[in-house]
Protein backbone atom coordinates (compact mmCIF):
# COMPACT_ATOMS: atom_id res chain seq x y z
CA UNK A 1 0.00 0.00 0.00
CA UNK A 2 1.18 3.44 -0.90
CA UNK A 3 2.19 6.13 1.78
CA UNK A 4 1.88 9.35 2.13
CA UNK A 5 4.52 11.98 3.57
CA UNK A 6 3.44 15.50 4.01
CA UNK A 7 6.28 18.42 4.65
CA UNK A 8 5.31 21.22 6.96
CA UNK A 9 7.65 24.27 7.25
CA UNK A 10 6.42 26.27 9.86
CA UNK A 11 7.57 30.06 11.93
CA UNK A 12 9.12 27.76 14.54
CA UNK A 13 10.01 24.90 12.85
CA UNK A 14 9.40 21.85 9.83
CA UNK A 15 7.22 18.77 10.36
CA UNK A 16 6.76 15.71 8.87
CA UNK A 17 3.39 13.74 8.92
CA UNK A 18 2.93 10.69 7.82
CA UNK A 19 0.43 8.10 7.16
CA UNK A 20 -0.27 5.59 5.14
CA UNK A 21 -2.53 5.14 2.36
CA UNK A 22 -5.84 5.15 4.71
CA UNK A 23 -4.50 8.14 5.68
CA UNK A 24 -6.62 8.24 8.65
CA UNK A 25 -4.04 7.76 11.11
CA UNK A 26 -1.08 10.03 11.33
CA UNK A 27 2.59 10.25 12.99
CA UNK A 28 3.79 13.84 13.83
CA UNK A 29 7.75 13.73 13.72
CA UNK A 30 9.88 17.50 14.28
CA UNK A 31 10.27 19.85 15.22
CA UNK A 32 13.01 19.94 13.32
CA UNK A 33 15.24 22.95 13.41
CA UNK A 34 12.85 23.97 16.17
CA UNK A 35 12.93 27.98 16.36
CA UNK A 36 13.68 28.70 13.15
CA UNK A 37 11.76 29.96 10.06
CA UNK A 38 11.04 27.12 7.77
CA UNK A 39 9.81 28.87 4.59
CA UNK A 40 9.55 25.38 2.19
CA UNK A 41 10.45 21.90 2.14
CA UNK A 42 9.56 19.58 -0.85
CA UNK A 43 11.18 16.33 -2.22
CA UNK A 44 12.39 15.09 -4.66
CA UNK A 45 10.50 13.50 -7.64
CA UNK A 46 13.27 11.90 -8.81
CA UNK A 47 14.29 10.37 -5.45
CA UNK A 48 11.12 11.19 -2.79
CA UNK A 49 13.97 10.33 -0.04
CA UNK A 50 15.80 13.54 -0.77
CA UNK A 51 14.43 16.56 0.65
CA UNK A 52 15.30 19.92 0.40
CA UNK A 53 14.58 22.65 3.43
CA UNK A 54 14.85 26.54 3.23
CA UNK A 55 15.81 26.80 7.07
CA UNK A 56 16.04 30.94 7.96
CA UNK A 57 16.28 33.09 10.81
CA UNK A 58 15.96 36.66 11.24
CA UNK A 59 19.19 37.05 12.93
CA UNK A 60 21.32 34.18 11.63
CA UNK A 61 20.11 34.75 7.68
CA UNK A 62 19.43 31.69 5.65
CA UNK A 63 20.67 27.93 6.17
CA UNK A 64 19.74 25.05 3.29
CA UNK A 65 19.31 21.91 5.05
CA UNK A 66 19.18 18.41 3.04
CA UNK A 67 17.66 15.09 4.15
CA UNK A 68 18.68 11.84 2.10
CA UNK A 69 16.03 9.74 4.47
CA UNK A 70 13.40 11.40 3.87
CA UNK A 71 13.53 13.66 6.61
CA UNK A 72 14.78 11.55 9.53
CA UNK A 73 18.38 13.09 9.45
CA UNK A 74 19.38 16.54 8.00
CA UNK A 75 22.64 17.96 6.79
CA UNK A 76 24.01 20.92 5.32
CA UNK A 77 24.87 20.10 1.94
CA UNK A 78 28.58 20.00 1.47
CA UNK A 79 29.42 20.05 5.29
CA UNK A 80 29.06 16.16 6.18
CA UNK A 81 28.48 15.35 9.85
CA UNK A 82 31.83 13.54 9.86
CA UNK A 83 33.67 16.87 9.25
CA UNK A 84 31.41 19.91 11.37
CA UNK A 85 33.94 19.46 14.55
CA UNK A 86 36.94 18.87 12.48
CA UNK A 87 39.01 21.92 11.87
CA UNK A 88 39.17 22.32 7.58
CA UNK A 89 41.97 22.58 5.54
CA UNK A 90 41.38 24.57 2.74
CA UNK A 91 38.72 27.06 1.53
CA UNK A 92 36.08 26.94 3.94
CA UNK A 93 33.23 24.64 3.09
CA UNK A 94 29.68 25.33 3.80
CA UNK A 95 28.77 27.43 0.70
CA UNK A 96 24.98 26.18 0.64
CA UNK A 97 23.69 28.95 2.33
CA UNK A 98 25.50 31.25 -0.07
CA UNK A 99 23.39 33.16 -2.52
CA UNK A 100 24.88 36.01 -4.38
CA UNK A 101 23.64 37.79 -6.99
CA UNK A 102 25.68 37.84 -10.38
CA UNK A 103 26.39 41.03 -11.69
CA UNK A 104 28.77 40.41 -13.87
CA UNK A 105 28.61 41.09 -17.26
CA UNK A 106 29.29 38.17 -19.27
CA UNK A 107 26.03 36.46 -17.04
CA UNK A 108 23.10 38.37 -18.30
CA UNK A 109 22.51 42.24 -17.50
CA UNK A 110 24.14 43.23 -14.33
CA UNK A 111 21.10 44.81 -12.08
CA UNK A 112 21.64 46.31 -9.02
CA UNK A 113 18.44 48.15 -8.30
CA UNK A 114 14.48 47.40 -8.45
CA UNK A 115 11.63 49.64 -6.90
CA UNK A 116 11.12 50.25 -3.71
CA UNK A 117 7.64 50.84 -1.35
CA UNK A 118 8.24 54.81 -2.62
CA UNK A 119 9.25 54.31 -6.45
CA UNK A 120 12.40 54.70 -5.54
CA UNK A 121 15.27 52.53 -6.58
CA UNK A 122 16.70 50.52 -4.10
CA UNK A 123 19.69 47.91 -4.09
CA UNK A 124 18.98 44.25 -4.71
CA UNK A 125 19.49 42.77 -0.54
CA UNK A 126 19.57 38.60 -0.64
CA UNK A 127 17.27 38.02 2.20
CA UNK A 128 15.66 34.31 2.25
CA UNK A 129 14.42 31.33 0.17
CA UNK A 130 10.84 31.39 0.01
CA UNK A 131 10.50 28.33 -2.45
CA UNK A 132 12.61 25.51 -3.23
CA UNK A 133 11.81 23.05 -6.28
CA UNK A 134 13.68 20.10 -6.91
CA UNK A 135 13.94 19.14 -10.85
CA UNK A 136 11.94 16.25 -12.08
CA UNK A 137 14.52 14.30 -12.96
CA UNK A 138 17.84 14.91 -10.86
CA UNK A 139 17.89 14.98 -7.48
CA UNK A 140 20.84 16.90 -7.30
CA UNK A 141 19.36 19.87 -9.14
CA UNK A 142 17.14 22.23 -7.21
CA UNK A 143 15.70 25.74 -8.33
CA UNK A 144 15.77 28.25 -5.32
CA UNK A 145 13.07 31.10 -5.56
CA UNK A 146 14.38 34.22 -3.30
CA UNK A 147 13.43 37.25 -1.70
CA UNK A 148 14.73 40.32 -3.37
CA UNK A 149 13.07 38.40 -6.19
CA UNK A 150 15.94 35.77 -8.30
CA UNK A 151 16.17 32.55 -9.34
CA UNK A 152 18.91 30.08 -7.81
CA UNK A 153 20.19 26.80 -9.24
CA UNK A 154 22.87 24.26 -7.49
CA UNK A 155 23.32 21.38 -9.59
CA UNK A 156 25.64 19.57 -6.68
CA UNK A 157 22.53 18.89 -4.19
CA UNK A 158 22.03 22.16 -2.61
CA UNK A 159 26.36 22.69 -2.50
CA UNK A 160 26.46 25.74 -4.22
CA UNK A 161 24.15 27.92 -5.67
CA UNK A 162 24.49 30.07 -8.97
CA UNK A 163 21.99 32.93 -9.89
CA UNK A 164 19.78 32.43 -13.25
CA UNK A 165 20.42 36.14 -14.21
CA UNK A 166 18.87 36.25 -17.34
CA UNK A 167 15.52 36.62 -15.54
CA UNK A 168 16.64 39.88 -13.55
CA UNK A 169 18.59 40.75 -16.28
CA UNK A 170 15.80 40.76 -18.99
CA UNK A 171 15.23 44.16 -18.99
CA UNK A 172 11.45 44.73 -16.55
CA UNK A 173 13.92 44.42 -13.32
CA UNK A 174 14.10 47.73 -12.34
CA UNK A 175 9.99 48.11 -12.23
CA UNK A 176 9.56 45.57 -9.66
CA UNK A 177 8.30 46.66 -6.47
CA UNK A 178 8.11 44.40 -3.03
CA UNK A 179 4.38 43.91 -1.66
CA UNK A 180 4.10 43.92 2.13
CA UNK A 181 5.68 40.67 2.44
CA UNK A 182 8.45 41.56 0.43
CA UNK A 183 9.57 40.85 -2.89
CA UNK A 184 9.61 37.43 -3.16
CA UNK A 185 10.19 35.10 -6.09
CA UNK A 186 7.71 32.65 -4.43
CA UNK A 187 6.39 30.35 -7.17
CA UNK A 188 8.55 27.89 -9.53
CA UNK A 189 6.64 25.79 -12.08
CA UNK A 190 8.45 23.13 -14.29
CA UNK A 191 7.09 21.97 -17.08
CA UNK A 192 7.27 17.92 -17.31
CA UNK A 193 6.78 17.74 -21.18
CA UNK A 194 9.41 20.55 -21.83
CA UNK A 195 12.52 20.66 -19.57
CA UNK A 196 13.77 23.84 -21.13
CA UNK A 197 9.89 25.39 -20.16
CA UNK A 198 9.68 26.96 -16.80
CA UNK A 199 7.22 29.36 -15.24
CA UNK A 200 7.87 31.39 -11.76
CA UNK A 201 6.01 33.86 -10.17
CA UNK A 202 7.38 37.25 -8.22
CA UNK A 203 5.35 39.89 -5.85
CA UNK A 204 4.91 42.10 -6.89
CA UNK A 205 6.13 41.81 -10.21
CA UNK A 206 3.45 39.58 -12.10
CA UNK A 207 4.31 35.61 -13.82
CA UNK A 208 7.52 35.11 -16.69
CA UNK A 209 8.49 32.41 -18.42
CA UNK A 210 11.46 30.79 -19.87
CA UNK A 211 11.54 28.06 -23.10
CA UNK A 212 15.15 27.92 -23.25
CA UNK A 213 16.07 26.32 -19.80
CA UNK A 214 16.57 29.78 -17.94
CA UNK A 215 18.74 32.06 -20.15
CA UNK A 216 16.11 34.30 -21.68
CA UNK A 217 12.82 35.22 -20.26
CA UNK A 218 9.19 37.60 -20.81
CA UNK A 219 6.61 38.56 -18.45
CA UNK A 220 3.61 36.96 -19.35
CA UNK A 221 1.29 39.31 -17.74
CA UNK A 222 -1.36 39.84 -20.12
CA UNK A 223 -5.11 39.91 -19.53
CA UNK A 224 -3.95 40.62 -15.49
CA UNK A 225 -5.94 43.70 -14.41
CA UNK A 226 -4.46 44.98 -11.02
CA UNK A 227 -6.57 47.98 -9.88
CA UNK A 228 -4.14 48.97 -6.82
CA UNK A 229 -1.09 49.61 -9.19
CA UNK A 230 -0.96 52.60 -11.11
CA UNK A 231 -1.45 51.26 -14.69
CA UNK A 232 -3.65 47.96 -13.95
CA UNK A 233 -2.91 46.75 -17.14
CA UNK A 234 0.95 46.86 -16.77
CA UNK A 235 3.22 44.42 -18.07
CA UNK A 236 5.08 44.24 -14.65
CA UNK A 237 4.23 44.78 -11.03
CA UNK A 238 1.15 42.54 -10.58
CA UNK A 239 0.95 40.73 -7.20
CA UNK A 240 0.86 37.38 -8.51
CA UNK A 241 0.24 34.89 -5.04
CA UNK A 242 0.40 31.47 -6.39
CA UNK A 243 -0.03 29.43 -9.89
CA UNK A 244 -0.64 25.80 -10.20
CA UNK A 245 -0.78 23.58 -13.17
CA UNK A 246 -1.28 19.94 -14.01
CA UNK A 247 1.73 17.69 -14.95
CA UNK A 248 -0.46 16.22 -17.88
CA UNK A 249 -1.15 19.85 -19.24
CA UNK A 250 1.51 21.92 -18.32
CA UNK A 251 0.68 24.68 -20.45
CA UNK A 252 -2.69 25.15 -18.95
CA UNK A 253 -2.33 27.47 -15.82
CA UNK A 254 -4.26 28.58 -12.83
CA UNK A 255 -3.59 31.32 -10.75
CA UNK A 256 -4.78 33.22 -7.68
CA UNK A 257 -3.77 36.51 -7.72
CA UNK A 258 -3.94 39.09 -5.26
CA UNK A 259 -7.14 39.82 -6.12
CA UNK A 260 -8.65 37.55 -8.99
CA UNK A 261 -8.26 33.63 -10.18
CA UNK A 262 -7.44 33.36 -13.53
CA UNK A 263 -6.76 30.51 -16.09
CA UNK A 264 -4.08 30.15 -19.38
CA UNK A 265 -4.42 28.32 -22.10
CA UNK A 266 -1.71 29.33 -23.60
CA UNK A 267 1.39 28.73 -21.38
CA UNK A 268 0.84 32.19 -20.01
CA UNK A 269 0.62 34.19 -23.44
CA UNK A 270 -2.78 35.46 -22.01
CA UNK A 271 -5.20 35.46 -19.27
CA UNK A 272 -8.80 35.32 -18.52
CA UNK A 273 -10.36 35.72 -15.03
CA UNK A 274 -12.45 32.52 -13.82
CA UNK A 275 -13.46 33.63 -10.11
CA UNK A 276 -16.63 33.29 -10.88
CA UNK A 277 -19.23 32.91 -8.09
CA UNK A 278 -16.29 32.97 -5.26
CA UNK A 279 -17.50 34.91 -2.28
CA UNK A 280 -14.58 36.66 -2.73
CA UNK A 281 -11.67 36.20 -5.10
CA UNK A 282 -8.62 37.39 -2.70
CA UNK A 283 -6.93 34.90 -1.43
CA UNK A 284 -3.03 32.72 -1.48
CA UNK A 285 -3.19 29.11 -2.47
CA UNK A 286 -4.16 27.89 -6.03
CA UNK A 287 -3.66 23.78 -6.35
CA UNK A 288 -5.33 21.25 -9.14
CA UNK A 289 -6.54 17.63 -8.46
CA UNK A 290 -4.11 15.01 -8.90
CA UNK A 291 -6.16 13.79 -11.51
CA UNK A 292 -8.94 15.86 -12.86
CA UNK A 293 -6.48 18.62 -14.46
CA UNK A 294 -9.88 20.88 -14.62
CA UNK A 295 -10.73 20.15 -11.23
CA UNK A 296 -8.85 23.14 -9.17
CA UNK A 297 -9.10 24.23 -5.39
CA UNK A 298 -8.56 27.58 -3.52
CA UNK A 299 -9.30 29.30 -0.30
CA UNK A 300 -10.85 32.42 -0.32
CA UNK A 301 -9.69 35.11 1.98
CA UNK A 302 -11.63 37.72 3.40
CA UNK A 303 -9.59 40.96 1.71
CA UNK A 304 -6.20 42.27 1.43
CA UNK A 305 -6.78 44.32 4.75
CA UNK A 306 -8.89 41.48 6.14
CA UNK A 307 -6.78 38.43 5.99
CA UNK A 308 -9.10 35.66 7.61
CA UNK A 309 -11.72 33.58 5.65
CA UNK A 310 -15.12 35.76 5.23
CA UNK A 311 -17.98 35.11 7.91
CA UNK A 312 -15.42 32.88 9.93
CA UNK A 313 -15.77 30.10 8.14
CA UNK A 314 -12.74 28.30 6.36
CA UNK A 315 -14.12 27.07 3.36
CA UNK A 316 -12.36 25.36 0.68
CA UNK A 317 -13.89 25.99 -3.17
CA UNK A 318 -13.47 23.42 -5.42
CA UNK A 319 -14.40 23.70 -9.16
CA UNK A 320 -15.26 20.93 -11.70
CA UNK A 321 -15.42 23.50 -14.49
CA UNK A 322 -11.48 24.95 -14.49
CA UNK A 323 -12.84 28.25 -13.01
CA UNK A 324 -16.03 30.13 -12.85
CA UNK A 325 -18.10 27.79 -10.94
CA UNK A 326 -17.24 27.24 -7.89
CA UNK A 327 -18.68 25.03 -4.97
CA UNK A 328 -17.95 25.30 -1.28
CA UNK A 329 -16.94 22.60 0.57
CA UNK A 330 -17.01 23.13 4.82
CA UNK A 331 -17.43 20.00 5.81
CA UNK A 332 -15.18 18.97 8.92
CA UNK A 333 -13.74 22.67 9.09
CA UNK A 334 -14.37 25.12 11.55
CA UNK A 335 -17.59 26.93 10.40
CA UNK A 336 -17.79 29.63 13.19
CA UNK A 337 -14.98 31.91 14.53
CA UNK A 338 -12.73 31.12 12.46
CA UNK A 339 -10.18 33.90 11.50
CA UNK A 340 -6.66 32.28 10.48
CA UNK A 341 -5.09 32.48 7.49
CA UNK A 342 -3.66 29.97 4.71
CA UNK A 343 -0.68 31.16 3.12
CA UNK A 344 0.59 30.85 -0.49
CA UNK A 345 2.74 27.39 -0.55
CA UNK A 346 0.42 26.10 2.47
CA UNK A 347 -1.71 23.78 0.20
CA UNK A 348 -0.70 20.36 -1.81
CA UNK A 349 -2.32 16.93 -3.46
CA UNK A 350 -1.42 13.47 -3.05
CA UNK A 351 -2.11 11.52 -6.16
CA UNK A 352 -3.61 8.41 -4.34
CA UNK A 353 -6.60 7.29 -6.19
CA UNK A 354 -8.89 9.40 -4.27
CA UNK A 355 -6.77 12.51 -4.43
CA UNK A 356 -5.85 13.80 -0.96
CA UNK A 357 -5.87 17.62 -0.57
CA UNK A 358 -3.97 18.97 2.23
CA UNK A 359 -3.62 22.55 3.49
CA UNK A 360 -1.95 24.46 6.61
CA UNK A 361 -3.07 27.73 8.37
CA UNK A 362 -1.56 30.04 10.33
CA UNK A 363 -3.20 29.11 13.25
CA UNK A 364 -1.49 25.90 12.97
CA UNK A 365 -3.67 23.24 12.00
CA UNK A 366 -2.98 21.08 9.11
CA UNK A 367 -6.01 19.97 7.37
CA UNK A 368 -6.96 16.58 4.66
CA UNK A 369 -9.71 15.50 2.34
CA UNK A 370 -9.34 12.43 1.64
CA UNK A 371 -11.94 12.26 -0.86
CA UNK A 372 -10.98 15.43 -3.23
CA UNK A 373 -12.07 18.12 -0.85
CA UNK A 374 -15.57 16.72 0.69
CA UNK A 375 -14.89 15.63 3.73
CA UNK A 376 -11.81 17.23 6.13
CA UNK A 377 -10.55 16.27 9.14
CA UNK A 378 -7.08 17.67 10.94
CA UNK A 379 -4.22 15.58 11.32
CA UNK A 380 -2.89 18.13 13.49
CA UNK A 381 -4.22 21.18 15.18
CA UNK A 382 -1.44 23.20 17.30
CA UNK A 383 1.41 23.55 15.15
CA UNK A 384 3.14 27.04 14.88
CA UNK A 385 2.04 29.06 11.82
CA UNK A 386 2.23 27.04 8.66
CA UNK A 387 4.42 28.61 6.03
CA UNK A 388 4.36 25.93 3.54
CA UNK A 389 2.90 22.11 3.09
CA UNK A 390 3.86 19.82 0.21
CA UNK A 391 2.97 16.35 0.35
CA UNK A 392 4.73 12.91 -1.14
CA UNK A 393 2.91 10.22 -2.21
CA UNK A 394 5.08 7.31 -1.58
CA UNK A 395 5.03 3.61 -2.87
CA UNK B 1 42.76 29.19 22.97
CA UNK B 2 40.24 31.89 22.20
CA UNK B 3 37.16 31.08 23.94
CA UNK B 4 33.69 32.11 21.91
CA UNK B 5 30.22 31.98 23.10
CA UNK B 6 27.70 31.27 20.48
CA UNK B 7 23.98 31.75 20.85
CA UNK B 8 21.47 28.91 21.37
CA UNK B 9 20.56 28.30 17.70
CA UNK B 10 24.05 28.21 16.55
CA UNK B 11 24.80 26.19 19.09
CA UNK B 12 22.68 23.43 17.80
CA UNK B 13 23.76 24.62 14.39
CA UNK B 14 27.22 23.40 14.56
CA UNK B 15 26.59 20.55 16.82
CA UNK B 16 28.16 22.66 19.50
CA UNK B 17 27.86 23.68 23.56
CA UNK B 18 27.71 27.43 24.86
CA UNK B 19 31.13 27.77 24.16
CA UNK B 20 33.95 26.51 21.61
CA UNK B 21 37.80 26.61 21.47
CA UNK B 22 39.12 27.58 18.42
CA UNK B 23 43.09 28.67 17.59
CA UNK B 24 43.86 32.40 15.77
CA UNK B 25 46.88 32.95 13.88
CA UNK B 26 48.11 36.38 14.31
CA UNK B 27 46.12 39.52 16.08
CA UNK B 28 43.28 38.36 17.52
CA UNK B 29 40.72 40.56 16.31
CA UNK B 30 36.47 40.08 15.60
CA UNK B 31 37.60 39.23 11.97
CA UNK B 32 40.23 36.42 12.73
CA UNK B 33 37.74 35.34 15.45
CA UNK B 34 35.10 35.19 12.79
CA UNK B 35 37.75 33.81 10.07
CA UNK B 36 38.79 30.81 12.11
CA UNK B 37 35.11 29.99 13.60
CA UNK B 38 33.51 29.93 10.59
CA UNK B 39 37.02 27.75 9.28
CA UNK B 40 36.32 24.92 11.61
CA UNK B 41 32.54 25.27 11.49
CA UNK B 42 31.86 25.77 8.10
CA UNK B 43 28.17 25.44 8.33
CA UNK B 44 27.94 28.97 10.48
CA UNK B 45 29.41 30.85 7.39
CA UNK B 46 26.43 33.18 6.43
CA UNK B 47 24.76 32.98 9.78
CA UNK B 48 26.77 35.41 11.94
CA UNK B 49 28.09 37.96 9.19
CA UNK B 50 26.28 38.36 5.73
CA UNK B 51 27.91 36.03 3.35
CA UNK B 52 27.84 38.38 0.30
CA UNK B 53 29.31 41.80 2.34
CA UNK B 54 31.15 40.24 5.58
CA UNK B 55 28.76 42.61 7.30
CA UNK B 56 28.16 41.47 10.96
CA UNK B 57 24.34 40.66 10.86
CA UNK B 58 21.99 43.57 12.19
CA UNK B 59 20.24 41.17 14.98
CA UNK B 60 24.10 40.17 16.30
CA UNK B 61 26.27 41.59 18.57
CA UNK B 62 29.49 41.44 19.57
CA UNK B 63 30.90 41.38 23.89
CA UNK B 64 34.14 40.92 25.25
CA UNK B 65 35.30 41.58 28.62
CA UNK B 66 32.05 43.58 29.25
CA UNK B 67 32.47 46.09 26.40
CA UNK B 68 30.30 46.23 23.21
CA UNK B 69 32.64 45.79 20.17
CA UNK B 70 30.32 45.71 17.54
CA UNK B 71 30.75 48.85 16.17
CA UNK B 72 34.53 48.62 16.35
CA UNK B 73 36.33 48.03 12.94
CA UNK B 74 36.99 44.27 12.38
CA UNK B 75 40.19 44.28 12.52
CA UNK B 76 40.96 46.37 15.91
CA UNK B 77 42.83 44.37 18.19
CA UNK B 78 40.97 42.56 20.77
CA UNK B 79 41.69 42.68 24.65
CA UNK B 80 44.72 40.53 25.70
CA UNK B 81 42.94 38.40 27.67
CA UNK B 82 40.17 37.51 24.81
CA UNK B 83 43.65 36.71 23.62
CA UNK B 84 44.78 34.59 25.98
CA UNK B 85 41.61 32.77 26.62
CA UNK B 86 40.84 33.84 29.97
CA UNK B 87 37.84 35.93 28.89
CA UNK B 88 35.73 35.48 26.12
CA UNK B 89 34.53 36.43 23.06
CA UNK B 90 30.58 36.72 22.97
CA UNK B 91 28.61 36.41 20.46
CA UNK B 92 24.76 37.51 21.13
CA UNK B 93 21.35 37.88 19.62
CA UNK B 94 19.05 40.28 19.80
CA UNK B 95 16.61 39.66 22.57
CA UNK B 96 13.50 37.53 21.16
CA UNK B 97 9.85 38.02 22.89
CA UNK B 98 7.02 40.22 23.37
Amino acid sequence: MSNVRVLVGTRKGAFVLTSDGKRERWEVGGPHFGGWEIYHVKGSPADPNRLYASQSSGWFGQVIQRSDDGGKNWIQPGTPPSEQNVPQQGPPKGESNKFVYNTSPENGKPLTTHQWYDGTQHPWEFKRVWHLEPSLSDPDTVYAGVEDAALFRSTNGGQNWEEISGLRGHGTGPRWQPGAGGMCLHTIVLDPSNSKRMYIAISAAGAFRTDDGGKSWRPINRGLKSLYIPDPTAEVGHCVHHIAAHKSRPSVLFMQKHWDVMRSDDAGDSWREVSGNLPTDFGFVIDVHAHEPETIYVIPIKSDGEHFPPEGKLRVYRSRTGGNEWEPLGNGLPQSDCYVNVLRDAMAVDSLDACGVYFGTTGGQVYASRDAGNNWAPIVRDLPAVLSVEVQTLP
Amino acid sequence: MIRVVLPPHLRTLAHVGMEVNIEVQGAVTQRSILDALEACYPMLRGTIRDYDTMQRRPFLRFFACGEDWSHESPDHPLPQAVALGTEPFLVIGAIAGG
